[in-house]
């Protein structure tokens, strides 16, 4: 054996092969198979997608980097459940390019914390969290409700996702831009399009407070009442979990 | 890019893209008008290149250490801050994460691997633009993602935050460096490639698969920043720990564990221990550490036989991560008392065994109910640092005092005395910030699952933010010392390029053979 290798380490290309070849197993046997299984990901044939006032949400939280302290997986051990809700399957966020499952809680997971608080809650949290929690580590994000949210580009994004998988319907896509608005002010002309692409169980409120011009709170605090409530295949059935 | 992305972080891009180039198009056409150099300088070694390496690194580790504190400190005071965008908690901790991997242990590993090339194949680089090119693109790109974690720009996966035009440059400049690598071994006098070289071709080749596939995304427009991960839901979180596993497998001890073979023989003056145990040790680390990313992802939604799979050869991986260790630390036997006199080597020493150390904590809490207390704690964070502080920085700096005095021609450092305190400093800093991060890491893990009598939860999260008060304050005093070690030792670095016979640096090269590198690096 170690005959061999004092022939193969005198070319170089014979130890790139090797090392390509040997460094390549692992991540091929446990990649590939997620793709091809498909017990992988469970079924939950009612499931909506983000709008795309949720969609810019979740750009916001990503350029945040609130997922460096905010998980969005809840793990199969007994006082997660307790304390966050039913655990993440992976269904739940089969539409999420990236995934946000994160790290790290600095915070508390956040996958379940739609609907937990009102919006009023969220908007003066974000603002200042120490408003509201006294003891708070949280950094404000007070420029949030003064930056107007740029709708102009959401088609773009809507279809990028689709051509990735995500089932946007061309009315979406071509519409993204007003539904937007349309989310965050309910007495307006572009709520009800929202409501008949999403669903009626779509939250379509001024979210920061104010339905004139949509902010970039209005997308966020959006984002985060929709979290956990796309499906409920997780509360429908829930075997034991580990302690 | 500069005016498709008007309106766009992306045109901010542009413009730094544009002055890079318009600034190297300056030096080329300036060189070009020099007088052509003499045949002489193909006998010589190039170190031009990696003199620039070594000053980008320490800079790097500079910008890196700095935000790595002040998000350090702002966990204890969130306050400290500004009312601004830019400077909230995570926009700035992937500064400080590509800051001190990419930058600082990036610029580090391409100068050193520059240096160990040319030293153990005896040859010079093989040409003289390409190490200029590496260079300048690399750091290119980490300013590009820098600059974008301010405005941003980022693609939220963990230690691959740019985004895609970032991603693509990036794959072009490592291509580059990859040709470099080949072309300057093909030119070797030694019939044998150094294992320090095959370490650095793991970690060439192994980190351009990684980033490839898990930088794999649609832009949404061409002229936008913003792009979407090719993968999503659970194949996203395998493909990005992954990554991000072997990210710390193959930038983070591959490569610096080419640094440790070449630096630790050469300063203790004694040949590598055994030929064996590196070429077990090389193979076990390529094989094993490809499989271990998904110990991350333990009691999550990926299915379980593949949290199985990552934990068992999580815990395999320790044979050969160990033989690497007690190969490093035998070929210490005979050389003790320098350990004791030479801060340089003691750093080099004290390098090898974190790398024990923090495998063995590595391989531990892989392990699934281990896993469940330590995952999402602070505890990680502890691991991590015993690994970047105590192993990578201690190595890198080991090796930067072995060849700034080298390189820059002078007998010794500016004052040994300063390189003492650094190594004093630094070893504080790591273990208060190590010890800091175990306590919280275990006390937030112990009180998110305690109980009380009546079956309910101890305590609410609020409660454990609480309780971390006091060692996030050590957590950033430990590395506000680490911080201050690193700025003695550019100090340092910098007086004794300063004192440096100005001519000798401009013309005199070393020559290539029968310098002292002709020394065995290989025992038996
Ligand atoms: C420095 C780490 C940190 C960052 C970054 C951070 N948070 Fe938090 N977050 C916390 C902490 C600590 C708490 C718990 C205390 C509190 O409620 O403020 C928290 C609480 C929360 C809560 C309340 C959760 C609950 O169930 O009570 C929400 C919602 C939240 N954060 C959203 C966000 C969003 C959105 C971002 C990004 C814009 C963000 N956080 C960024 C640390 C952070």
């Amino acid at each position: 054996m170690f005959g061999t290798h004092y022939k193969l380490e005198r070319y170089s290309i014979g130890l790139v092969v090797a090392i390509i070849v040997v460094a390549s197993i692992g991540g091929l046997i446990e990649i590939a198979p997620l793709f091809t299984i498909h017990e992988t990901v469970e079924k939950a044939p009612h499931m909506r997608v983000y709008t795309p006032l949720e969609l810019a949400g979740r750009n916001i939280y990503i350029r945040e980097g609130c997922y460096a302290c905010h998980s969005q997986m809840i793990r199969t051990l007994s006082d997660e459940v307790e304390r966050y809700g039913p655990y993440s399957l992976a269904v739940e966020s089969q539409y999420d390019h990236p995934m946000l499952w994160g790290s790290k809680r600095t915070g508390p997971d956040l996958s379940r914390v739609g609907g937990k608080y009102s919006d009023k809650w969220h908007s003066e949290h974000l603002n200042n969290p120490r408003s509201v929690v006294p003891q708070s580590i949280m950094p404000a994000y007070a420029f949030l409700k003064r930056t107007e949210l740029r709708t102009v580009d959401l088609s773009m994004d809507l279809a990028a996702l689709k051509r990735l998988g995500v089932p946007y319907t061309d009315a979406m896509i071509k519409n993204a831009s007003d539904d937007a608005k349309g989310q965050t002010d309910p007495d307006g002309s572009w709520a009800d399009g929202v409501r008949a692409r999403y669903g009626e169980a779509t939250n379509v409120r001024a979210f920061d407070g104010d339905p004139g011009t949509v902010t970039e709170m209005d997308a966020l605090v959006a984002y985060l009442q929709v979290l956990g409530h796309l499906t409920d295949v997780a509360h429908a059935s829930e075997p034991g979990v580990s302690k | 890019m500069t005016v498709a992305g008007r309106h766009d972080p992306f045109g901010i891009h542009g413009i730094i893209v544009l002055l890079t180039g318009l600034g190297c198009a300056f030096c080329l056409i300036r060189d070009y008008y020099t007088p052509e150099p003499g045949a002489d300088r193909l006998s010589s070694y190039y170190d031009e290149p990696i003199k620039a390496g070594i000053l980008l690194a320490l800079i790097w580790a500079l910008i890196g250490m700095f935000f790595g504190d002040w998000v350090a400190w702002l966990l204890a005071y969130p306050q400290m801050t500004f009312d601004a965008d830019w400077s909230s908690f995570g926009r700035m901790r992937p500064i400080h994460t590509t800051g001190v991997i990419f930058g600082f242990g990036g610029n580090a590993l391409i100068a050193t691997s520059f240096h160990v090339m040319q030293r153990t194949c005896r040859t010079r680089l093989a040409d003289q633009l390409t190490p200029w090119f590496v260079l300048v693109g690399y750091n290119l790109f980490c300013i590009i993602a820098v600059t974008g974690y301010l405005m941003g720009v980022t693609q939220s996966k963990e230690y691959a935050e740019p985004e895609w035009y970032a991603d693509i440059w990036l794959v072009v400049v490592w291509v580059a460096y990859f040709a470099l690598y080949l072309r300057t071994l093909a030119r070797r006098r030694e019939p044998h490639i150094y294992v320090a070289n095959w370490y650095y071709l793991a970690f060439i080749l192994v980190v351009a698969m990684l980033h490839i596939v898990n930088n794999l995304a649609l832009p949404a427009s061409l002229a936008r920043a913003k792009s979407y991960s090719l993968f999503s839901g659970v194949q996203d979180a395998m493909v990005q720990w992954w990554y991000g596993h072997n990210a710390v497998a193959f930038f983070l001890t591959a490569g610096f564990l080419g640094m440790l073979y070449y630096y630790l023989p050469k300063r203790a003056g004694r040949p590598i221990y055994s030929y064996r145990m590196s070429i077990v040790g090389f193979w076990g680390i390529t094989f094993f550490y490809v499989w271990v990313g998904s110990h991350h992802l333990h009691y999550t939604a990926l299915p379980q036989w593949v949290q199985t799979l990552g934990m068992t050869f999580s815990v395999m991986l320790l044979i050969p991560s160990w033989i690497a260790a007690a190969n490093a630390l035998l070929t210490l036997n005979g050389a003790w008392h320098k350990v004791r006199e030479d801060a340089t080597l003691r750093f080099m020493m004290v390098a090898a065994v974190f790398y024990g150390l923090s495998t063995f904590e590595g391989s531990f809490l892989a392990i699934r109910p281990v896993n469940s207390l330590s995952h999402y704690t602070d505890w990680t964070i502890a691991h991590v640092h015993a690994g970047t502080l105590g192993w990578n920085s201690m190595i890198i700096f080991g090796a930067i005092y072995y060849l700034v005095p080298q390189l820059w021609k002078r007998p010794h450092m500016h004052s040994p005395a300063l390189v003492e305190f650094h190594f004093w400093s630094a070893i504080a800093g790591t273990f208060i910030y190590v010890f800091a991060m175990w306590n919280s890491g275990i006390t937030q893990g112990l009180m998110w699952r305690a109980y009380n009598q009546s079956g309910t939860l101890a305590y609410s999260f609020l409660d454990s933010v609480m309780a971390m008060h006091p060692y996030y304050i050590a957590r950033a005093f430990g590395g506000l010392l680490f911080l201050i070690g690193t700025m003695v030792g550019v100090y340092n670095v910098w007086r004794t390029i300063q004192a440096a016979p100005a001519h000798l640096t401009q013309t005199e090269q070393p020559a290539l053979p029968g310098s002292p590198q002709a020394a065995p690096l290989v025992g038996s």
